[in-house]
């Protein structure tokens, strides 16, 4: 028992007090770094000259050098020194909805003129799959969520922290580097009716593979038969085809085919407000009556968590995608950093194949968007480390943004080193 | 449409109980309405306010061309990690000379709570929480969706609109040994009642004694008395007995920078090694919920502490902002006392930061939201940042109508 025996504030705690109290935290464990921000540390903290990142899925330019788009530049010079807005207003919220899922449905679409979709800003794509799984959970206790086999590592962290079991479907195929497809569709067709599934519209991530429209559309078709509810992860639109609506199109088959539909999107990656946090999360519904309904629902999830999303990305993404112009420019700046990364995965695959190498390296085309999944193992991505300083997920995801001109021939001869011998 | 959602049978949530007022005065087209709702600061002209050195550290950063908008680790800004603990536990506070203390950067307040809630539900041997009685709306949601059982202590006396001292020393008496504790740092909100030091002291003595683990959620600093340090008191006390707690700061309302969700939840521990393994559990927490914080309000912030003269500028105006209400609470005192409007009305100036709890009942706040538009939580809580001498008039007609005509 402590006992302190004067009025004074000091320090008269008895031993067994603090021995007693420095039990209570003795059985937190430290954490398991996480697998993809762990690759930046440990990158930081590296001296040497010739260290490449390709971890984390942040573009870079040909220097290496993240980019702030020129639409963003001018965005911000815009609001800086405007007001702020308390929290974000019922009109600036509802701006960036608006332009948002645009991208998703089409501007013309009649589900954006019927208001038949819920939609909140959200803190980026994270922000919005967990708004989503929390969502999902409290209206549909019983129900698990299937992911591709692999997933980005932390949608298993999302849905596992909203407590929602998961259950992984045939998706990439280890040996042709591509899609399973026959097996994604027995999955599929083998779920229970009405399961939630968890899809990567374009870019998927980690693999780079993507289903083509025909195979969409078999897809969609038997989503439709077995009603799945299919929510889409679209972190990536852009840089899969360097076409936004292109990239858009596989939901919008779903969509054609009276499928139901959620979506979260990112605004990190394609214009490059990584750390700005901005996303949005919608949810297609029967009438703009049902989509107040679930629109006040996950904003008191929302409220519960973080209160509103921060103000400033918002703004930002709001003002480049309703000024035409700016949406132009921007639109244009998407498809340049497509461009550079198709353009590094040729050389690549090029220089690989040059090097004489004895494995088929034809998926680094193949596969789109910002990642390659190369196939390396893990103990060939440790040696990629130690001997070359060349940094990547252990499950040799590679990010291609990583890539330059200056170090494409670099990395060629280093994944060359460690391959050669099969 | 083809295929019912799978949502169809989803009602609608109850609106938001504080922005739900803002809403209904967005709604009414009277030009003597009056929004006392929610805590966010206004001018003497009933403006927001953008703080000067805010804009300056803004523009700024929007001028360096060097800066990119790069991912912040799950911890946040270093820099302002660093900054916000010194601001909370003073410069020279031995937990941070020791290490003891681990930092990170949360949305706002609001963020920083619920960030702690959840690894307190993971990682804490005692799954209660005590709140006062009352206490901020949003309090009890974000602990009970986190996990935590949530429990209430008596706080609020209405007989004489003060602290109930005594309720509180039992309430927390009788909670079992290591319950989590909330503490609002100072200006509590919704009552404005503050503990006196001494009493704080008591309260840390009893919580020590019990085991109790405190949780401080400070969302008014600088805003209490005009002075970081002083409304630092509480917690800087709880500190210096060498025990550990949690603190979670805002800075929407010292800095104004309410949108841009800029806050930190910091945990005090016994040693560097506990607080070193916290921090990595609580990244586990941040990554599954939006991975990292924003990176735009902590830049200002840090910007802002960083610089000795911007500091200064910062204080300077956050007192400002401080005597604005005071001098609102003064007034409003004055002019209910010139009125001649029953009661002891003494409650307004000596309760602490942006709230008063006026003692209306429901009925009361529902007439003077009718007959005189004037908007408030139905608890008769009013926000003194909402009040401007021009509108004090307008403000004690009204609460002299509903005390004399409404029971």
């Amino acid at each position: 028992m402590w006992k302190c025996f004067s009025t004074r504030t000091s320090r008269c705690f008895s031993t067994s007090a603090s021995n007693k109290a420095l039990k209570w935290w003795d059985h937190v464990a430290p954490a398991p770094k996480d697998p993809i921000t762990s690759v930046t540390e440990a990158f930081l903290a590296d001296t040497s000259p010739t260290k490449i990142n390709l971890g984390v899925g942040a573009y870079r330019d040909d220097e290496g050098k993240p980019v702030v788009l020129q639409c963003v530049k001018e965005a911000e010079a815009k609001i800086a020194g405007c007001d702020f807005l308390e929290s974000v207003s019922s009109a600036v919220s509802s701006k960036l909805v608006e332009e948002s899922v645009k991208l998703v449905y089409g501007k013309n679409s009649d589900i954006i003129k019927e208001g038949r979709f819920a939609g909140v800003q959200a803190l980026s794509g994270t922000g919005a799959c967990r708004l989503f799984a929390e969502f999902q959970r409290r209206f549909y206790p019983e129900s698990q969520i299937y992911m591709t086999d692999p997933t980005w590592s932390n949608h298993h962290n999302i849905w596992r922290d909203a407590l929602v079991p998961e259950r992984t479907f045939h998706y990439y195929h280890p040996d042709s580097k591509g899609l399973d497809f026959s097996a994604l569709l027995d999955d599929v067709k083998n779920a229970p009716d009405g399961s939630f599934f968890l899809l990567h519209p374009c870019a998927h991530n980690p693999t780079g593979v993507d289903p083509t429209e025909e195979q969409w559309r078999e897809i969609s078709y038997l989503f439709k038969v077995k009603n799945h509810f299919p929510f889409f992860d679209m972190a990536y639109q852009g840089f899969a085809s360097g076409d936004l609506d292109r990239d858009a199109r596989s939901i919008q088959i779903f969509v054609e085919d009276g499928n139901v539909i959620g979506c979260a999107q990112s605004f990190a990656k394609n214009m490059g407000l990584y750390g700005h946090r901005v996303g949005c999360l919608n949810v297609l519904c029967n009438d703009a009556k049902q989509a107040v309904a679930i629109k006040s629902q996950l904003q008191q999830i929302a409220r519960a968590m973080y209160s509103s999303p921060p103000i400033h990305g918002i703004l930002l993404v709001s003002g480049i995608l309703s000024d035409p112009n700016m949406k132009a420019l921007w639109v244009k700046e998407v498809k340049a950093m497509a461009n550079r990364i198709q353009s590094l995965r040729t050389t690549l695959r090029k220089s690989l194949e040059q090097l004489s190498s004895p494995l088929n390296w034809e998926h680094i085309t193949n596969q789109v968007g910002m990642f390659c999944f190369s196939g390396l193992t893990p103990e060939q991505v440790d040696r990629l480390l130690r001997e070359f300083h060349i940094y990547m997920t252990r499950d040799g995801r590679m990010s291609m943004a990583g890539v330059t001109t200056g170090n494409v021939s670099y990395l060629a001869n280093a994944i060359h080193e460690v391959t050669k011998f099969g | 449409m083809d295929s019912s959602s799978v949502f169809a049978n989803i009602v609608r949530a109850p609106e938001d109980a504080i922005l739900g007022v803002t809403v209904a005065y967005n709604k009414d087209s009277s030009p003597d309405k009056l929004n006392l709702g929610v805590g966010a600061y206004r001018t003497e002209e009933g403006k927001p306010l953008v703080l000067k050195v805010v804009r300056r550290a803004e523009q700024m950063l929007v001028n360096d061309n060097s800066r990119v908008k790069e991912y912040l680790p799950i911890v946040g800004l270093a820099d302002f990690n660093k900054l916000s603990a010194k601001l909370i536990f003073g410069a020279d506070s031995p937990a941070i000379q020791e290490n003891r203390v681990t930092t990170v950067q949360c949305l706002s307040g609001t963020g920083s709570l619920r960030v702690g809630a959840e690894f307190l539900a993971r990682h804490y041997h005692q799954l209660t929480i005590y709140i006062p009685n009352p206490t901020w709306g949003n309090h009890t949601k974000i602990f009970g969706l986190a996990g935590l059982s949530v429990k209430a202590y008596r706080y609020y006396d209405p007989a004489t609109r003060g602290l109930d001292f005594q309720g509180l020393l039992e309430d927390l008496g009788a909670a079992p040994s290591g319950s989590i504790v909330l503490l609002h740092a100072c200006a509590h909100n919704p009552t404005g009642v503050d503990p006196t030091i001494e009493q704080w002291e008591q309260i840390r003595q009893l919580m020590r004694s019990k085991g109790l683990l405190p949780f401080f959620d400070s969302a008014y600093q600088g805003f209490a008395s005009g002075n970081l340090d002083a409304d630092a008191g509480s917690v800087r006390m709880f500190v210096a007995d060498g025990g550990e707690c949690l603190a979670a700061q805002s800075y929407a309302k010292n800095m104004g920078l309410y949108g841009e969700r800029v806050g930190a939840l910091s945990i005090v521990c016994k040693t560097a090694d506990v607080a070193s393994r916290v921090e990595s559990q609580l990244k586990l927490v941040i990554r599954p919920m939006y991975s990292n914080p924003p990176i735009h309000g902590a830049s200002i912030v840090a910007t802002i502490l960083k610089d000795r003269d911007m500091y200064n500028e910062w204080t300077v105006e956050l007192k400002a902002m401080a005597d604005r209400i005071i001098s609102m609470r003064q007034q409003l005192f004055d002019s209910l006392s010139a009125r001649g409007t029953p009661g002891d009305w003494s409650h307004i100036i000596k309760q602490i930061g942006m709230f008063t709890f006026t003692g209306l009942n429901t009925k009361q706040v529902a007439f003077m939201t009718k007959e005189y538009h004037i908007y408030m939580t139905s608890d008769g809580r009013i926000s003194m940042a909402g009040l401007s001498s021009r509108t004090v008039p307008h403000l004690t007609e009204a609460i002299h109508a509903a005390v004399t005509r409404v029971g």
